[in-house]
């Protein structure tokens, strides 16, 4: 049996999910087989066997290495309440001070009266990957008596990224890389309550699940005891679905079975319940990221306790380039598409691009 | 014989003087209390939050009973259109000897919409609403039986999530606060670390302060009072707010069988004082100062009540009469329960008798055809 493998149309992320589709050259020697079957590179299907090691999959190492080099962008928005953890988690999620804590406020910081959208952006590396994280916050979120269209200044914010992002697409002389400030993946918070979704969660997820990736999280679940946690779940899984929701990873995008089989493990375990700490304590000899109360030190990073490390090994070490990627030629095609629709027809227009000419768009 | 007499006389002479010394009303508080424990004793108590927080939880774990078994739980499809609901619940709960008919006051909807503008309004409306039937029954010719469901405290809840009161949280406080006693509680407080539990008491103390919220606070103790006593008042006054957790399964902890969460990192005890101030709140409530919280509803809130409607009254007449009347003039009292049930019944003959009419002059009619 041949085993090469083609060269791989989309690019894996650095630290690829799947090691195992690398095959090393040595395994098997390349055997013109008689049968003849699954060899792309049997070339012009002659029969014209591979006499030797070509070295086509060494592309995957190229890629990756200009993928090293050139680093790669990830945004990131967090919605909720105040209070219920967002920069804190997020800052555990990134393992560094990328969010300012809100309590760190002084006393005179008082809730937002409409909703802001703070904008914070690091580099962080690990292992020669480079990645501009940038946070979006948005405080303000819910937290008014009247939170009737509090959604509409982030549907904003997001569809102006896809329109900065659209106009320098459309400039006769385009950058060799668009700055890609779309927004990849949007985490939600919701508030244990241990009842089921709020009026405000069903609304903001309706207006915004078909222009972004929403990863409903379940925040502090930390006041949640374990069957408590698996009935909310099913709850609020139940009127997603009846509320026609759909939260990444999509059903409509699954390209393989594979790919389906993996995320139906994980639609099953979301909205994945989470805990969020940057203090450290002693926990039978090891040191471990955790809250400590007068009954126990919950552990952030234990599975048992909670899905901090699902959600931070689907959202970082598996599906990161996947998040990239639904944003790109899903999302923002979309709004594209909306675009030209709307406007009967594209002009490209000079690299000065005045605002003026928006019009001609 | 005469020495009987004068013996006897001797000895009623001593116990006259004793009797001048003893007149023995000291009974009296016994005398009260055996009255009161025959007719037993009412207290309303009104529990106002999102939901969620954990109310009927903790209002079953404060009575030890099972208040909301049947409760449905709505989705949020449902709630779509869901407005402030005031339910009741009213459960008689005996213990030695001394009755208690404990109605809740449960207000499911509140501050769930998405525009929670006023949402208090049915509650006011609904304290308002008792005040009143009171005051027209207090006014009114039959005393015997006044019926008192005037809400004598609010729990109010306030979640743990935030960094403080909300918004929603003042608006609802100072809506209510000069009607009712407002107990603030901070919920499910398991999800937080004493240095948090700590700092969310200060602000909201200090916000309650800055807002000016009237919330209800522990009468002073009596200067001859037990040093314990006055102790663990001073503790209570600095607990405030309590952060409560309410537990409606028992689990098994250091051996004992305790209410409580069981979690996989330990075990949350209510009634554990280190764990949360449920205990403290339960003593507060129910066995220091339950009655305090009737009085300052009777003398206070419902005082205020009645002036404010005695001079919209007199206003109103001072208005329409243009006349002077030194004495406020209460409005007709409703009838009593006798007349209404007459007028009833006399309602319900006058329409049998119509009917009957109705049925007769069809048959004519179709006679006639």
């Amino acid at each position: 049996m041949s085993e090469i493998v083609p060269p791989e149309v989309r690019p894996k992320p650095a630290v690829p999910a799947k090691p195992s589709h690398v095959a090393p050259p040595s395994s098997a020697p390349f055997v013109p087989s008689p049968q003849g079957t699954g060899g792309e590179g049997q070339g012009s299907g002659r029969g014209s066997a591979l006499l030797g090691y070509i070295g086509i999959d060494t592309i995957i190492e190229q890629m990756r290495k200009k993928t090293m080099k050139a680093g790669f962008d990830f945004n990131i928005m967090v919605v909720g309440q105040s209070g219920l953890g967002k920069s804190t988690l997020v800052n555990t999620l990134f393992k560094s001070q990328v969010s300012r804590r809100s309590t760190s406020w002084s006393r005179d910081e008082k809730i937002p009266k409409t909703v802001e959208i703070k904008s914070v952006s690091h580099v962080i590396e690990e292992g020669g990957v480079k990645m501009k994280l940038t946070v979006v916050d948005t405080p303000g979120f819910g937290d008014q008596i009247n939170n009737d269209n509090c959604w509409e200044p982030i549907s904003k914010h997001i569809n102006e990224q896809y329109e900065k992002f659209l106009k320098e697409e459309v400039n006769i002389a385009r950058k060799k890389r668009i700055p890609d400030t779309r927004v990849h993946c949007c985490l939600y918070f919701i508030s244990p309550t241990g009842h089921s979704l709020r009026q405000l969660d069903i609304e903001f997820m309706k207006h915004l699940s078909r222009v972004v990736n929403i990863i409903p999280v379940i925040a502090k679940s930390d006041t949640l005891t374990p069957e408590e946690k698996t009935e909310f779940k099913q709850r609020v899984r139940k009127e997603l679905e009846v509320c026609g929701i759909e939260c990444y990873p999509q059903k409509e995008f699954d390209e393989d079975m594979e790919d389906k089989s993996d995320n139906d493990k994980i639609r099953e375990t979301m909205p994945f319940a989470v805990v969020g700490s940057d203090k450290e304590y002693q926990v039978n000899g090891k040191r471990v990221l955790g809250r400590k109360t007068a009954w126990g030190v919950v552990e952030v990073e234990n599975p048992n306790h909670c899905e901090f490390s699902l959600l931070r090994d689907f959202m970082i070490r598996s599906h990161l380039q996947d998040l990239k990627e639904v944003t790109h030629n899903i999302h923002y095609e979309t709004y594209r598409a909306k675009r030209l629709n709307d406007n009967g027809g594209l002009h490209p227009i000079s690299s000065s691009g005045h605002d003026t000419q928006e019009s001609n768009l | 014989m005469t020495t009987n007499i004068r013996y006897k006389s001797r000895s009623m002479k001593s116990e006259d003087s004793e009797d001048k010394q003893y007149v023995g009303f000291a009974t009296l508080p016994n005398q009260v209390h055996r009255k009161s424990v025959k007719k037993g004793f009412d207290f309303t108590l009104m529990v106002a939050g999102e939901s969620g927080l954990g109310k009927s939880t903790l209002v079953n774990s404060l009575f030890l009973t099972d208040l909301y078994k049947d409760r449905k739980l709505l989705n949020a499809e449902e709630r779509i259109n869901q407005t402030v609901e005031i339910t009741k619940h009213t459960v008689d709960i005996e213990e030695k000897g001394v009755k208690l008919k404990l109605t809740i006051v449960d207000t499911p909807g509140f501050g769930d919409a998405v525009n929670n503008n006023e949402c208090w309004r049915p509650i006011t409306d609904y304290i308002d609403q008792q005040f009143e039937q009171y005051f027209r029954d207090e006014s009114g010719l039959n005393r015997k039986n006044i019926l008192d469901n005037r809400v004598h405290c609010c729990l109010y809840f306030i979640p743990p999530f935030g960094h403080g009161l909300r918004p929603v949280d003042v608006e609802f406080m100072k809506a209510l606060h000069e009607k009712v006693n407002i107990i603030p509680l901070i919920s499910k407080a398991d999800c937080l670390t004493p240095t948090e539990v700590k700092k969310l008491k200060d602000r909201v103390r200090d916000e309650i302060e800055r807002f000016g919220i009237k919330v209800y606070q522990f009468p002073e103790c009596d200067s001859d009072e037990e040093e314990e006593f006055k102790q663990m008042d001073k503790e209570l006054k600095e607990c405030t707010p309590f952060a409560v957790i309410g537990s409606n399964t028992v689990v098994e902890a250091r051996g004992q069988r305790v209410r409580g969460r069981l979690y996989p990192w330990g075990i949350v005890e209510v009634e554990n004082q280190s764990h949360c101030d449920f205990v403290k709140l339960r003593n507060m409530l129910i066995r220091s100062h339950m009655h305090d919280l009737k009085d300052v509803t009777c003398d206070v809130h419902y005082e205020n009540y009645r002036a404010h409607c005695i001079q919209e009254m007199t206003s109103k007449l001072a208005q329409d009469n243009r006349t002077d009347s030194p004495l406020p003039i209460l409005p007709l009292p409703t009838p009593d329960v006798e007349t209404e049930k007459l007028i009833k019944m006399k309602d319900e003959e006058l329409k049998r008798m119509q009917e009957m009419l109705e049925k007769m002059q069809q048959q004519m009619h179709e006679k006639d055809q």
